[in-house]
């Protein structure tokens, strides 16, 4: 499924996003699965919540980081992110 | 309990078989031989500090099975308790039993996910198969696994009396909207290694099955995803079994014996714990069972020696005892055991069986067969 630029992201209702304490991760659990998270996935991970686009969630990631420049390493994640069924749109 | 390592992994996986009583009689199941046997089943409270224990060890992944889960009446109760925890739950069922009623109090408890489990393509094979007219229920019930919002998992078991099924097995989970297909070559242990002969399938049925499978693969790419568990008879390295002993998973009994593989109840002098007499934390730990093949001190050769070792850990220990009668040989499924020959004979032995004229009937697994064969 390619990544709409104009929809906004939500994540997925049938995966789960989770702190995990005894792994100090963000892990995504689904059906006998579980993906460990580094700290700038699930960032972007957190702010698909169904409001906001790519540019939203890439010019809010900027501001909160201070940085700018994030486009690219943020579509490609939501890329991955949307191939593996973690996020969708509409 | 002497022997403590302090470097051990956390369990991330939990299996709780909450019981061996089961209404269908699959003559593949992985529940030992003599079930029967143990009757006991942990109470209510049992369960929930094993999960309360585990989770805290870090946990993640729970799956109820058994036999049946259903036929627990605390179900609903385990499952909300896994919530609050933060478990992420999985039902893996007959769905013999489940009624919409029961999926929405499950989904209501904070339930997950719902595995069902079709024996076949058709009615007539399915309830053959599961030993219990089945078929349609399940049907009914993938559907409303569906309707109330879970993640619907579909799992069958592939030999040598579905293989040929392959393509419509596939059309049908896709018909009923699963969204993960487990197609699951049987693994020959418990009651599928007494039925092998009529189980296992030759290389050329293995080989068109797979090709089928793996087309489908891709044509429901994005939308349906497959699980293809190999048939590693016809492989020439053995499976990293569960992810190297002692690493991550640990099975819990009904009667309450904790398993670092839910075959492993087949090995002789581990001496099991339960946790009617240890928490999960010395279990782990300390526990004979789950240091026995912790590391590697255990190998011989081939193994000690391989540069693959560190990769599939020596492979199966149930496999190799079952097949070698030395659960510390090499898995034979290994081209470089000296064993490996077994593989072939009892690939040869199937073979034979499939052709004669008067093969025996299969083994199906219910108490009055579990007490006979113990």
């Amino acid at each position: 499924m390619p990544l709409d630029l104009d929809q906004p992201l939500h994540f997925s209702r049938t995966h789960r996003l989770q702190w995990e304490e005894a792994q100090q991760k963000q892990v995504i659990l689904y059906p006998e699965g579980m993906v460990e998270l580094n700290q700038s996935s699930a960032e972007i991970l957190k702010l698909c919540d169904g409001t906001r686009t790519v540019a939203q969630i890439v010019s809010d990631l900027e501001q909160k980081f201070a940085t700018a420049g994030l486009t690219n390493d943020v579509t490609a994640f939501l890329e991955v992110a949307i191939q593996n069924g973690w996020i969708n749109q509409n | 309990m002497a022997g403590s390592i302090k470097t051990n992994t956390p369990p991330r996986w939990l299996l709780a078989e909450l019981t061996y009583a089961c209404p269908l009689q699959c003559p593949y199941c992985s529940n030992p031989i003599d079930y029967a046997r143990y009757q006991a089943e942990l109470s209510t409270e049992a369960w929930l500090r094993v999960l309360t224990q585990a989770r805290k060890m870090g946990a993640v992944q729970l799956g109820f099975s058994g036999g049946e889960p259903l036929s627990r009446q605390d179900l609903p109760e385990l499952v909300k308790h896994a919530r609050d925890l933060g478990y992420y739950s999985n039902l893996i069922t007959s769905g013999y039993g489940l009624t919409e009623e029961k999926i929405i109090q499950l989904k209501e408890a904070g339930l997950d996910h719902i595995q069902v489990s079709i024996q076949a393509s058709s009615q007539e094979l399915n309830d053959h198969i599961a030993g219990t007219a089945s078929f349609e229920h399940k049907k009914a019930v993938a559907h409303l696994v569906k309707k109330h919002g879970y993640p619907m998992v579909l799992c069958v078991v592939i030999h040598r009396e579905n293989i040929h099924q392959m393509a419509e097995i596939l059309a049908m989970a896709e018909e009923l909207g699963a969204d993960y297909l487990e197609i699951a070559n049987t693994q020959y242990y418990g009651w599928a290694h007494a039925n092998r002969d009529l189980l296992l399938p030759t290389q050329e049925q293995f080989v068109k099955a797979e090709a089928i499978a793996q087309a489908y693969k891709e044509k429901v790419e994005g939308k349906m995803k497959i699980y293809y568990v190999v048939p590693d008879f016809y492989e020439d390295r053995p499976k990293a079994c569960m992810n190297g002993w002692g690493t991550t998973f640990l099975t819990i009994a009904p009667d309450g014996v904790a398993l670092p593989c839910h075959s492993a109840r087949e090995l002789p002098g581990l001496d099991c714990p339960n946790v009617n007499d240890y928490s999960i934390e010395e279990i782990w730990n300390e526990s004979k069972a789950f240091n026995f093949f912790r590391g590697k001190d255990w190998m011989k050769e081939p193994c000690r020696s391989c540069d693959e070792q560190d990769k599939d850990f020596g492979g199966c220990h149930c496999q190799a005892y079952l097949l070698t009668g030395d659960m510390y040989n090499t898995d034979p499924v290994c081209s470089k055991s000296p064993h490996h020959g077994v593989i072939q004979d009892a690939i040869d032995a199937a073979a034979q069986s499939s052709l004669a004229a008067n093969e025996k009937p299969l083994i199906f697994r219910n108490s009055k067969n579990s007490r006979l064969l113990s």
